[in-house]
């Protein structure tokens, strides 16, 4: 398999990460060599074989359902780059 | 809105369409603590306060489950009857927005927790209609963020993100805007029953994304349109026949629909296209690898099927079929669990007062709840379990009137002022002396002193003017300032007027 | 009183409790190391006042009894690693400002031990990299280098400022996490020490993520049994990290005997690559007849899918980075870019362009690629898959043998920037080393010898699941049969 250019303008709009016309060519065709890397793993045979989930095997673990945390705004805002009365705050969305 | 509208069957120029409805019901779990935090579910509150670190993705954070969540969303697929999955995985269903603090949130997406189930809903005409649940599954809520506090920005508040939703999804089996009205109604009547959401619409704890598409019917399914998070039945009700009437108007002009997200505007009674959804979506869902499957034994299904009370359907049958009660008592007194157990509580304790069998007791007591009760509560803006009187103090008016101490009509005068001051029946018929007059002596003299006042209509009535009855009945009540036992009175004219 | 900063972490624990000399001097030389090293460009944040606290309180606690065997030990640790009130940064522009108001567990568990914290080391931008070049803070120069020719090394990746911390003696160990190779690759680049203890065995609570189910932290040092006194510190079930496993942390020291009497080694065949140069291959079997010297039996094993580890790891990490650092989103911390007139979206593509360097921002594009719909089965659900063969092959290998010996990385340092232009030679760094990572494996990368220029090659020692005493303990007898003494000219210095 291998992605054009519309492609990777998609992708990079997926992931959020403004990409400039000029190095699009270059990262189309640096995509393009990785993913040709990666088609080797076409070779393994892997009929019934489960995907893993976990390199671990134990159970998932479960916690009581009791408030531990919280009442610490100020520290979930302290790194925050704009703030206003208590929010958080980014540029106005539109619904 | 027409009559074949409110039907399901919209008529265009070209033929009849038909409504396809499928409903993705959010219930915000009811727990203490988050799905994957330790931070407080509790509503409102300074914003970002609920929040812990983990809520807020800060980076390093890992997700641990609560497992009152998982118990609650095993016990909901109990109530629906639902297939519940021992092993099922959470996904991360990746987009990027403001109040999505991890970029991404956790759901469940080919293994949910729970699988098929059913419901049946019951329409006005008094019939009834399976509707199909595809599944239910665990996940994330968001944050909230408010778009009109300041002129450029949107603030963002976590206080709700990472709080246990259950998504509860359909199949496309509703045809008309009252079935999904019905379905919503239930199963939230359900849900309430078991404990497992509190079904606050307004406080948003429930909300659902309607899917509508409209087709010719017995056709295939047309392309659909989510109508996301809307808040209150009448809406889902209302965004419902809107957009089905917008997707007949399209096509009927030779237009397609286009698959869409819409917001309903209840203002203006629309739906529109959300900005914000307008580019197709690409959720990229891959098993969450800070998680491990989600995996249980029999014995917690088994402990979440023991805590379940009995539900909805299960009591009105039982209401029918042991206590005699009418369909539609039934149905009123179990739409809310607090119902039931109240009318339960009020018919033990008449049966403890009068020593008579529950069966003889429960029409009378179900029509004395539904009717003058509930009245009194409507009027009052208050629920059951706010009531002044308590279903035993209910049960000691109806014994009264049971034992002849009062009439049925004094019984609501009484009725109001027990509401009013929480006083017990037979505190204020002592008080006010109501009590009314059973004494057949003093009755017999009252009624021949009035047949001895009024000649002319004992005449009459004599000649076969049947009606004037109620005259020297009325005679008697006026005598004795209403409080003739009303049921002696009849027997004793009878007794004197035929002879 | 010899040069403190030469010593060996159980050295100065032993020193520190006998009184010869205090964690206030042991420190003091140790940033005296350093200050007289920045040119190598280890570390992103210096912590030399905290230090100096700490080890004044390491003291105290020396004096009353109370130490443990971290206590007055200054370390250097990875800047993925939160540290609460200090600036924590993923080598990344991203989170150059970002100061943590939380601890990570393992570096909590090193400050209960009483730990002693010199700085915050440079590393590759979210882990990502063989090199220790696509840090935003700029590459970290190895210690070591080729005399005649002077030019400056890469240290490897991506814990390569903690690795160059320990190999040029400015600290006495250090702490990195690996992921796809980044404790060992860059141990056997600088010759140090480097472990990846089992996937659950160290809590990732705390560690800025990079691929959750493949991030391990871990210890570098200069000996085998530094690292066994580092790992029965850090190691520890944590209750906050679902992935965390709930196991006895044993006495790791204990198992170092140095007597392989009863044990078999493995040798996989499909680690001998054509072009590998010989020097590995010499060392690699001289490895073998030091581990039977000490007593094992060596047997050759295959291992078939070892060549679909690392194409297979190029899938699975991406994909999970490319989720793990959607929060950074220039919202609730980290990098804002915000152009004129600009909408969310804007914001989104403008901070995250700004804020990721060039081979982050490869890797999240490969990974929102490979996730999308329609490729998902294609790609993530066959790396999955065949991840289960990596495992399954590791599995049935140890049901023969005890432990398994390869090569740590296909060659020696090489020169900063020879391989950055090329995506692909620069991910192979890691074919050794990413089939332990996938399959959650314990691994040890010891300093074995050097090659024809006088640079240090590792040999590496995997063992099963949770059995990180076996690998320490096959580590060691390897350690003392190298007797691998070789340092770095302190050229920095001149």
């Amino acid at each position: 398999m291998s992605v054009d250019k519309n492609t990777v303008v998609k992708i990079a709009h997926l992931a959020r990460i403004g990409v400039e016309d000029k190095n699009l060519d270059a990262m189309t065709a640096e995509l393009n060599n990785i993913l040709a890397w990666i088609e080797q793993l076409n070779e393994v045979d892997t009929e019934g074989v489960e995907p893993m989930t976990s390199a671990v095997e134990t159970k998932l673990r479960w916690r009581q359902d009791e408030v531990t945390d919280g009442g610490k705004s100020e520290d979930i805002l302290k790194n925050a780059p704009e703030s206003e009365c208590g929010f958080f705050a980014v540029p106005k969305v539109l619904e | 809105m027409n009559e074949a509208n409110r039907s399901g069957i919209i008529q265009g120029a070209t033929g009849e369409w038909e409504m396809v409805i499928g409903l993705e019901v959010h219930a915000q779990v009811k727990s203490n603590a988050k799905l994957f935090s330790g931070a407080a579910t509790e509503f409102g509150g300074e914003p970002n306060n609920h929040v812990s670190l983990v809520d807020a993705a800060m980076p390093g954070m890992l997700p641990v489950i609560n497992r009152e969540c998982v118990r609650q969303a095993v016990r909901t697929g109990l109530a629906i009857g639902a297939k519940i999955n021992k092993f099922s995985i959470f996904d991360r269903k990746n987009y990027f927005y403001a109040d999505l603090p991890q970029g991404y949130q956790i759901s469940q997406f080919k293994q949910p927790v729970v699988g098929e189930g059913c419901l049946t809903i019951e329409l006005k005409d008094g019939s009834t209609k399976e509707i199909g649940i595809e599944r239910l599954h665990l996940e994330q809520d968001a944050g909230k963020s408010l778009h009109d506090q300041h002129p450029d920005l949107t603030y963002v508040d976590l206080n709700r993100s990472g709080v246990a939703l259950m998504e509860i999804v359909s199949m496309p089996d509703m045809r008309t805007p009252e079935e999904a009205g019905a379905y919503v109604r239930k199963l939230r009547t359900i849900l309430r029953y078991i404990g497992s959401c509190d079904g606050n619409m307004e406080e948003g704890s429930m909300r659902a994304d309607v899917n509508v598409s409209v087709r010719r019917a017995g056709a295939e399914l047309g392309t659909r349109c989510e109508i996301k998070n809307v808040n209150s039945i009448r809406f889902i009700m209302q965004a419902i026949r809107y957009e089905a009437q917008r997707q007949v108007d399209i096509l009927e002009d030779g237009g397609t629909i286009e698959q869409q997200t819409r917001l309903y505007d209840p203002g203006k009674g629309e739906t529109r296209a959300m900005r914000s959804k307008e580019e197709a979506h690409d959720y990229r869902y891959f098993p969450d690898p800070d998680l491990l499957p989600l995996e249980f034994d029999d014995d917690f299904i088994n402990e979440a099927r023991e805590s379940l009370p009995e539900l909805p359907d299960v009591r009105k049958a039982r209401l029918e079929e042991t206590l005699g009660l009418n369909a539609y008592n039934a149905s009123l007194l179990v739409a809310e669990k607090e119902n039931a157990d109240y009318y339960e509580a009020l018919l033990s304790a008449f049966e403890g007062l009068t020593g008579k069998p529950a069966t003889e007791l429960a029409t009378t007591a179900a029509n004395w709840v539904t009717g003058d009760f509930f009245g009194l509560l409507n009027k009052a803006g208050k629920s059951v379990s706010e009531s002044p009187v308590g279903p035993e103090a209910g049960a000691g008016l109806l014994a009264l009137v049971a034992d002849g101490t009062i009439s049925g009509r004094t019984a609501k005068d009484v009725f109001e002022i027990m509401f009013e001051t929480g006083k017990a029946a037979d505190v204020i018929v002592d008080e006010q002396g109501l009590k009314q007059v059973s004494d057949q002596g003093e009755l017999e003299a009252i009624i021949a002193r009035i047949i001895a006042d009024n000649p002319g209509q004992v005449e009459q009535y004599k000649g076969g003017k049947d009606k004037l009855f109620g005259f020297f009945v009325g005679q008697v009540m006026k005598a004795t300032g209403g409080k003739a036992n009303p049921k002696l009175v009849n027997e004793l004219l009878r007794g004197t007027l035929d002879k | 009183m010899s040069d403190l900063t030469k010593l060996t972490i159980a050295q100065a624990r032993d020193g520190l409790k006998t009184r010869d000399f205090t964690s206030l001097e042991l420190t003091e030389a140790n940033i005296r190391a350093a200050e007289a090293a920045t040119e190598l460009n280890i570390y992103i944040t210096e912590t030399y006042d905290l230090a100096l606290q700490q080890a004044k309180l390491a003291d105290d606690r020396l004096a009353d009894g109370s130490a443990a065997d971290l206590t007055g030990i200054p370390l250097a640790i990875k800047d993925l690693f939160c540290t609460k009130g200090i600036k924590t940064t993923a080598g990344s522009h991203m989170l150059d400002e970002f100061i943590p108001t939380y601890e990570s567990t393992v570096t909590a568990n090193l400050f209960r031990d009483g730990a002693i914290l010199l700085g915050k080391t440079n590393m590759d931008e979210f882990a990502m990299g063989s090199s220790n070049e696509t840090s935003f803070f700029g590459p970290v120069i190895n210690p070591w280098r080729v005399e005649k020719e002077g030019k400056n090394l890469v240290p490897g990746g991506s814990s390569g400022g903690s690795a160059a911390a320990v190999a040029a003696r400015t600290a006495l160990g250090a702490i990195g996490t690996d992921t796809g190779g980044s404790i060992r690759q860059p141990g056997s680049l600088t010759g140090t020490v480097g472990l990846k203890p089992s996937y659950g065995r160290c809590s990732r609570w705390g560690v800025i993520a990079f691929a959750s189910s493949l991030d391990h932290p871990g210890p570098i040092t200069r000996t085998v049994r530094d690292a066994a006194i580092m790992l029965s510190s850090m190691a520890s079930y944590d209750e906050k990290d679902s992935t965390s496993v709930e196991r006895k942390v044993p006495d790791y020291e204990a198992e170092l005997t140095g007597d392989l009497k009863g044990m078999t080694i493995g040798v996989p065949r499909e680690y001998r690559l054509e072009g590998m140069a010989d020097e590995i291959e010499k060392l690699w079997s001289a490895g073998a007849d030091w581990l039977r010297d000490a007593g094992a039996t060596i047997k050759d094993i295959s291992l078939p899918h070892t060549k679909y580890a690392l194409p297979a790891y190029y899938i699975v990490a991406p994909a999970e980075a490319s989720s793990n650092l959607a929060r950074y989103d220039g919202v609730r911390y980290g990098l804002r870019e915000m152009p004129q007139g600009g909408d969310l979206d804007a914001m989104y593509e403008a901070t995250r362009a700004a804020g990721f360097g060039a081979e982050t921002r490869r890797r999240l594009i490969i990974g929102t690629y490979v996730l999308s719909a329609g490729y998902y089965d294609a790609y993530y659900l066959k790396a999955q898959r065949v991840r289960q063969r990596i495992a399954e092959d590791f599995n049935s290998a140890f049901k023969d043998v005890d432990a398994i010996l390869t090569p740590t990385a296909p060659n020696a340092a090489f020169p900063i920037g020879d391989k950055m232009d090329d995506p692909i030679a620069m991910y192979l760094n890691d074919i050794f080393t990413v089939p332990a990572d996938m399959a959650g494996i314990p691994a040890i990368s010891v300093p074995a010898g050097l090659d024809n220029q006088g640079l240090p090659l590792g040999l590496q020692i995997m063992g099963p699941a949770f059995e990180e005493g076996v690998v320490l303990k096959v580590a060691y007898a390897l350690e003392k049969a190298a007797a691998f003494d070789a340092v770095p000219k302190e050229w920095w210095k001149a």
